[in-house]
């Protein structure tokens, strides 16, 4: 990555005396069982062309009729990212393309359903969410022959109308995103958000979750910089490695006294940069008007307000529960991991059966990744275990080896199993003659650690853990041999 | 020449004083005789409509309850869309498409017991106002062949005039059953925008197209009406509302309803057409109705705003007929080859041009200047329309400037096409009620109609005023 013309791809920061302004144009399909504007099934992963309807086709004479379950889920969605929800209208957006049957899509423009949001990021960072808006999907292409994997020089192409309207959203952010770790986590608190009110899946790898990103840089202060839209950006990881790129991409230009044209580029994720897709003025004119077979959607006031009663606990409010019931940070890992895998109430479930808060979450985080928010093993089975290794009754390492046969079994008495394996704690005095006993066998190694060498401790811990065929507490070693140093 | 009414063959039908296999054949004959001659159909569905009249026959014989049509032959618009049944709305790029599903009218009817004959010929997509756009060629005027029976629904007009149909359904985007109705001397009715389902009618422009009947009388009239207008749920802009009750109010009369006169009228319309407008107004005010004088500031800037609206939503409308998934595709290296070849054979020379306009008005830099006006004018239109109709109950004018005029006469000069439709537009425009009715003949003995304009929803009103205007003919 010496040569000029690829630029660094790693998250460092960029130059000194540059920031970059990032915006993200999330696009997510709903979760609902039939198309925004007719009864064919919305249903991914099926043979091609077999969900279609003269309404999905745009056969002559079809109209659209709206689905209420996607306009009560985009209402979900604005609510959660503290959303006005208005009375909106629909338009239509015309462009000539073979997997729009129509040749128009319809889409929300100048009245979205929800406007002026945010989504709050770790750090109390806030990030402004413009609007949500409704709209249908697109049909699937897929191009064959030729080089490029696009139309243009391809033998021929086959289209799958199977996803043709069905319904997305369209979460617009505020230009307020500054590094590419905040775009990071924005995209994963919103899938977290949409997963947890039943809004979408949003499998970014199935593409029921897609996100496009606008960069510009500029020195902090000035005015937003030129921005440059990039497609095709298909992993949480590409959001940053791509925000990463396009920021150089800018200053390297700009230093080298170039300047950034407006343009559409695309992400290849491969060779990790960016190249022009489309510029500006190539862009099509989408020829916006109100789309004349619809009629205005104005969610009336009750009807919002029982959809807002019925949003469950959002998960920046389950870790922050989380984190006071346990005491842990609520921007640490384990909170994200616990709350996304809906495993809180669970540890919450320990807890209260008596379980010992720290390890629990430990415990759970460690064994629980393959378990969904409602784990087979009884709650009282792990409170058991943690209390078991709280009184010192089986060490850390014995507990690790219980807690995966519970885990194994769907359950399982903690004391029971340390019974059966031997597992019983050593009293303190047999582990300090195994201590003594593991000095007078390495006197340099005792040696050196009272000079202060705190690795050669090791050697030491090692010793009496082989002695003990490690039923030996790793942390009650420790303990001794520092109260032996310090006499 | 006279044939026998809606109202008369359902009744003879349901009395079994006549089968509906012989009112068919009756009709098939009068097609056999003269469809060569006036081109109302481009399709005739002789033997689908037998299978009907058979069952309605047996339906007669076992005594099982009747829908209101039962038996009546009646002819569809080859813009609405008919399951299994070529539906081309008069274009090259539709010839041979076949409709996996029926339009909610179609499905209507056939509830209510009509044999449906055929499919009648239009001017491409609906735009035009002779049916001299059809890519299959003109429609005749059955009273006099050398002229056009309007447009662009005039094969449906053609087709009852001739005695073909019964009666038949036509689309009005801008008049186009209104002004055929008046040149074939026909009633024609253009519900409320919302009353009739457009779902299955191939759009043109959807914010103002609406389907409605042709008939011989004004109760026939009703009588379609009632069965085909409703609220439908495949319809978003299908408004809240059952069928209008019409049959109900034809002999109320018009005393104490005051009938609006505008006053600043467009120009231009022949001397025979105002004469006969005036004879309305003189037979209203003597069977009890008082003539107000209403002003209508606005209605000289509706073609100009039509002319806009109208294109817009058609360019965005006819943009599926892009070669890709039905009817006509022309073959061409690359895709956007195969676009431009396949609309530029498919289309019309109309058709292109309302493409054209539309796209214009719609583009970036030129929409607030084009559309944008057009929308207010529209809404003043509205307005208009709303203050005068609080010192009437209806307006009458002509419906069309003219009597059908010659094969030709218009062809070489779209304005002066368009200029047909100047006292139709409006009431698309403000989603309105309108209807024409046969009110004597004017120049070469040919029928003039009057125009019955009434606000929305005022079908009811609407139709007790045509009535009148029907017995005092």
């Amino acid at each position: 990555m010496s040569n000029a013309t690829s630029a660094p791809t790693n998250a460092a920061a960029l130059p000194e005396g540059w920031e970059m302004v990032v915006g993200l144009e999330v696009h997510v399909e709903l979760d609902t069982a039939t198309k925004l504007f007719s009864g064919s099934p919305n249903r991914f992963g099926d043979d091609p062309n077999t969900h279609i309807d003269p309404v999905t086709l745009g056969l002559p004479g079809a109209l659209p009729v709206l689905n209420r379950k996607a306009v009560e889920l985009a209402i979900r969605l604005g609510l959660a990212l503290n959303c006005t929800v208005q009375s909106c209208t629909f338009h239509r957006k015309n462009y000539f393309y073979p997997d729009l049957p129509k040749a128009y899509q319809i889409s929300q423009y100048d009245q979205p359903l929800n406007v002026d949001g945010f989504l709050m990021l770790p750090g109390d960072v806030r990030i402004g969410v413009e609007r949500a808006h409704l709209e249908e999907d697109t049909g699937k292409s897929t191009h064959f022959g030729g080089s490029s994997g696009r139309i243009h020089g391809s033998d021929y192409s086959l289209v799958d109308f199977n996803r043709a309207g069905v319904p997305l959203v369209e979460i617009v952010s505020r230009p307020d995103i500054r590094t590419s770790d905040q775009a990071r986590q924005y995209v994963n608190e919103l899938r977290s958000i949409l997963v947890a009110i039943g809004a979408s899946d949003a499998k970014m790898e199935e593409g029921s979750m897609r996100v496009d990103v606008n960069v510009s840089v500029r020195r902090p202060g000035e005015p937003f910089g030129t921005r440059c839209e990039i497609k095709n950006v298909n992993s949480v990881r590409a959001v940053g490695r791509a925000i990463d790129y396009e920021a150089r991409r800018q200053i390297q230009e700009i230093e080298s006294g170039g300047t950034i044209r407006q343009e559409t580029r695309h992400w290849d994720d491969a060779e990790g940069r960016t190249h022009t897709l489309r510029a500006k003025e190539d862009a099509d004119d989408y020829r916006y008007f109100l789309e004349p077979d619809l009629v205005l959607l104005d969610p009336d006031r009750e009807w919002v307000e029982s959809i807002r009663t019925s949003l469950p606990v959002l998960p920046a409010a389950r870790r922050a529960a989380l984190a006071a019931l346990v005491g842990i940070d609520k921007e640490s890992e384990a909170a994200y991991v616990l709350v996304e895998r809906g495993q809180d109430d669970y540890v919450a479930e320990v807890v209260r059966a008596g379980g010992e808060a720290g390890r629990a979450v430990v415990y759970v985080q460690q064994a629980f990744a393959e378990e969904g928010a409602k784990p087979r093993v009884p709650a009282a089975d792990i409170s058991a275990l943690t209390v078991l290794e709280r009184d010192g009754k089986v060490t850390a390492t014995q507990a690790k080896t219980i807690l995966a046969e519970i885990v194994l079994n769907g359950g399982g008495d903690a004391a029971t199993i340390a019974k059966d394996k031997g597992f019983e704690a050593l009293d303190t005095s047999a582990v300090e003659s195994m201590v003594d006993a593991a000095i007078a066998a390495q006197p340099d190694a005792w040696a050196k650690y009272c000079n202060g060498e705190e690795k050669a401790m090791g050697a030491l811990v090692g010793a009496v853990m082989k002695t003990s065929q490690g039923k030996a507490d790793g942390k009650v070693v420790t303990a001794i041999l520092q109260a032996r140093r310090s006499k | 020449m006279s044939f026998p009414t809606v109202a008369q063959l359902a009744r003879d039908i349901r009395e079994g004083k006549v089968t509906a296999s012989a009112v068919l054949e009756e009709h098939l004959k009068r097609v056999d005789e003269r469809e060569s001659e006036i081109h109302a159909f481009n399709l005739v569905t002789a033997e689908n409509a037998r299978a009907a009249a058979v069952e309605v026959d047996r339906a007669v014989q076992a005594g099982k309850p009747l829908g209101p049509l039962a038996g009546v032959p009646i002819a569809l618009k080859d813009n609405m869309c008919t399951r299994g049944i070529e539906t081309t709305c008069s274009s090259k790029i539709l010839e041979g498409w076949k409709p996996p599903y029926d339009a909610t009218v179609v499905t209507k009817l056939r509830e209510a017991g009509a044999v449906i004959v055929g499919k009648t010929n239009l001017d491409e997509f609906a735009m035009g106002s002779s049916t001299e756009n059809s890519a299959f060629g003109p429609t005749r005027n059955p009273l006099d062949t050398s002229r056009v029976p309007g447009g662009s629904s005039g094969g449906s007009a053609a087709a009852v005039a001739a005695g073909f149909a019964a009666a038949s359904l036509g689309s009005d985007t801008g008049g186009s059953i209104r002004q055929p109705a008046a040149l074939c001397g026909l009633v024609g009715v253009k519900p409320t925008y919302g009353v009739v389902s457009r779902y299955g009618l191939v759009a043109f422009a959807s914010s103002l197209d609406q389907i409605g009947p042709f008939t011989h009388t004004v109760e026939d009239a009703a009588l379609v009406m009632e069965s085909i207008a409703g609220h439908d749920p495949m319809d978003s802009t299908s408004l809240l509302q059952p069928a209008p009750s019409l049959l109900s109010v034809l002999d109320q009369g018009v005393q104490g309803m005051r009938i609006g006169r505008v006053v600043d009228m467009p120009e231009g319309s022949e001397p025979d057409v105002l004469e006969r407008l005036d004879a309305a107004f003189a037979a209203l005010k003597e069977r009890g109705a008082a003539i107000v004088d209403v002003k209508l500031p606005s209605l000289q800037f509706g073609l100009t705003a039509y002319y806009l609206v109208a294109p817009a939503e058609a360019s965005s409308n006819l943009a599926r007929y892009d070669g890709v998934r039905y009817g006509m595709r022309v073959d061409a290296p690359d895709l956007n080859a195969m676009y431009a070849a396949t609309r530029s054979q498919g289309f019309g020379a109309e058709v292109k041009r309302r493409i054209m306009l539309g796209t214009y008005a719609l583009s970036a830099g030129y929409y607030d200047a084009y559309y944008g006006k057009a929308l207010k004018v529209r809404r003043l239109i509205a307005d208009d329309f709303a203050k005068a109709y609080q010192s009437c109950d209806v307006v009458l004018t002509p419906t069309s400037p003219s009597v059908a005029f010659p094969f030709g006469d218009k062809t070489a000069d779209p304005l002066a096409m368009y200029l047909c439709d100047v006292f139709t537009i409006p009431t698309n425009l403000a989603g309105h009620a309108a209807m024409s009715v046969p009110f004597g003949t004017g120049a070469h003995s040919l029928p003039v109609g009057v125009q019955v304009l009434a606000p929305a929803l005022g079908e009811a009103t609407m139709f007790r005023v045509a009535a009148e205007l029907e017995r005092a003919r």
